[in-house]
């Protein structure tokens, strides 16, 4: 479904952001990126949604496909019509907007079937219904994750790239979250799940990459990560050891990540 | 009482003019951050659209004001294409700057085109007047402020309910989750010039239809919708409309009444006021009467 192979990206000509990143997401799974803060999880999502320019960001290096097309060369509008969808981290909300206002743009780039395609959104999330004449910016922060989900899932894509969606909410809610990311998986969208709460990432992807300094270090079915001493260091806080992932040299120490 | 209302009926009339331009320039400002100085070109081009359909091609008023709008918003959105989307994401200083530049050029061949003789365009009626209660109003001006209320309701009907103008709106919140939908912001920014441009064309074609047509001094009246958009507030499209009546009105309340009740203010007062307002309404609601108000957390 989605191959990205040896993808560099570079911001404002001079600063080497992603140093050559590798992964495949199959048709139909969910698949989870892993990573602290500043690893490259956002800057990898701009490149595959065409959102660098914007940034002053540019792929110099690499390919990716979705399906069959190429997309490093497309920009956003056409990346969205080849059937990629993005929710934002922050969720960005059009704040402004009623709940119903928020989900008719996402469906800009659809032609007919609007009206329908709300109603399946409204399905799924039954309290955007309810709300669905309320201003966006009043909704509490779980009701804007799913309208965030919502307002995506309009335009119907093949593959859905969800940044940090757990991010500032409390734990019950992420738990909601994670079911409907499981539902909306279960209807036939493939799933990239940019996530730091690497639990509730791993309990439903099938797979996972792990991003440190711009690169892919670890790459394992889910399951695995799980299981592995390193990620239950770092990422679920669950190891032996007293150190975090926050303790980053030692973790850099770690060269066999990158054998 | 009479002279009251006279001075408000007239003001008003004066003020749809501003209320117009005011539209352009918030347009502009919401969907890209800049605030266009190319407005008082467009409008004198919009004049002289008008002009050459009516006076030159013998098309009478009605059509040959909406081929001035028609061109105006081409106008616009060439002017976007050509000088301010290659600068998209430089500073905003820049892009003003630019479009200063934009202004003089436009306004140096539009001079090339009007010459020494005020080009006029002839109003169907002319300035018969229709009078009520001691109050009298011209055809001319009962067509401007008709023209006008018609314009504002498609432009609300038009970002309520139509899919381009809900784009427009979602880009001027934010451009990257407007990109992340799919929309052409390049193309939404293209539109905002267009509809700015439309807007100046029909404050044009009215100036153009008022007592001495187009000269090369008339750019000089887009400059009143300035105090207009700071007035109502930069970002807000009810906020030009209000703000450019309230410029239009108190000019006229104040070349009637300041002679009487101020007349050590001097003579021609009334050209100073609007401005004299914008300076109180900056300092007390620097972001305008209904602008938004710029929170930062520091």
């Amino acid at each position: 479904m989605l191959s990205v192979r040896n993808v560099e990206v570079v911001y404002n000509d001079v600063i080497l952001v992603l140093r050559g990143v590798s992964l495949e997401v199959p048709k139909g799974a969910i698949v989870a990126l892993l990573g602290a803060n500043g690893a490259g999880k956002t800057t990898l999502l701009r490149a595959l949604s065409g959102l660098l320019d914007i940034h002053d960001g540019a792929i110099t290096k690499g390919e990716i496909h979705l399906g069959d097309t190429p997309i490093h060369h497309l920009d956003a509008p056409r990346i969205v019509s080849a059937g990629l969808g993005q929710v934002l981290e922050g969720r960005r909300v059009f704040a402004e907007f009623t709940v119903e206002e928020n989900l008719r743009v996402g469906g800009h780039t659809r032609r007919g079937g609007l009206t329908e395609a709300i109603e399946e959104v409204y399905e799924l999330f039954p309290i955007l219904k309810e709300r669905r004449r309320r201003t966006a910016g009043y909704l509490s922060g779980g009701e804007q994750q799913m309208l965030a989900m919502g307002r995506a899932l309009i335009a119907k894509p093949d593959l859905i790239l969800l940044d940090e969606p757990s991010l500032g909410l409390a734990p019950r809610i992420v738990g909601q979250i994670r079911d409907i990311i499981a539902q909306v998986n279960a209807r036939g969208t493939t799933v990239l799940l940019v996530e730091q709460n690497a639990t509730m990432a791993l309990s439903i992807a099938e797979h996972g990459y792990v991003m440190e300094h711009g690169k892919v270090v670890m790459d394992k079915p889910a399951a695995e990560l799980l299981e592995d001493e390193d990620i239950r260091d770092f990422y679920l806080g669950r190891g032996d050891l007293a150190t975090s992932y926050r303790d980053i040299k030692h973790y850099k120490r770690r060269k066999r990540w990158l054998s | 009482m009479t002279t009251l209302l006279q001075a408000l009926v007239t003001g008003f009339g004066q003020g749809a003019i501003y209320a117009l331009l005011a539209l352009g320039y918030v347009m502009i400002f919401k969907a890209t951050g800049v605030i266009s100085f190319a407005q008082p070109a467009l409008m004198v081009c919009g004049g002289l659209f008008s002009y050459h359909f009516s006076e030159e091609f013998g098309w009478p008023f009605w059509p040959a004001l909406g081929a001035a709008v028609a061109c105006g918003a081409l106008l616009g959105a060439i002017v976007e294409r050509l000088a301010l989307r290659p600068m998209v994401g430089k500073p905003v200083f820049t892009l003003a700057i630019i479009t200063i530049g934009v202004d003089v050029v436009l306004r140096v061949l539009a001079n090339r085109y009007i010459g020494s003789q005020a080009k006029p365009v002839e109003y169907p009626g002319g300035n018969d007047l229709l009078e009520a209660g001691g109050v009298s109003i011209t055809h001319q001006r009962l067509g401007l402020i008709a023209v006008t209320a018609v314009t504002l309701v498609a432009l609300a009907l038009f970002f309520r309910y139509s899919k381009a103008g809900l784009a427009m709106r979602a880009t001027a919140l934010d451009q990257e989750t407007a990109l992340a939908q799919g929309i052409r912001v390049g193309v939404m920014f293209a539109l905002a010039w267009a509809i700015a441009g439309g807007l100046a064309a029909i404050a044009g074609t009215f100036i153009a239809s008022g007592s001495v047509g187009i000269e090369q001094s008339t750019w000089l009246i887009a400059l009143k919708a300035l105090p207009a958009i700071i007035i109502g507030g930069l970002d807000s499209v009810p906020g030009a409309v209000i703000g450019g009546l309230a410029v239009g009105m108190i000019e006229a309340l104040t070349a009637v009444y300041q002679p009487d009740v101020a007349p050590w203010l001097g003579a021609n007062f009334a050209l100073v006021a609007p401005y004299a307002l914008m300076f109180v309404i900056l300092l007390v609601r620097p972001y305008g009467l209904f602008g938004t108000k710029e929170v930062e957390r520091v």
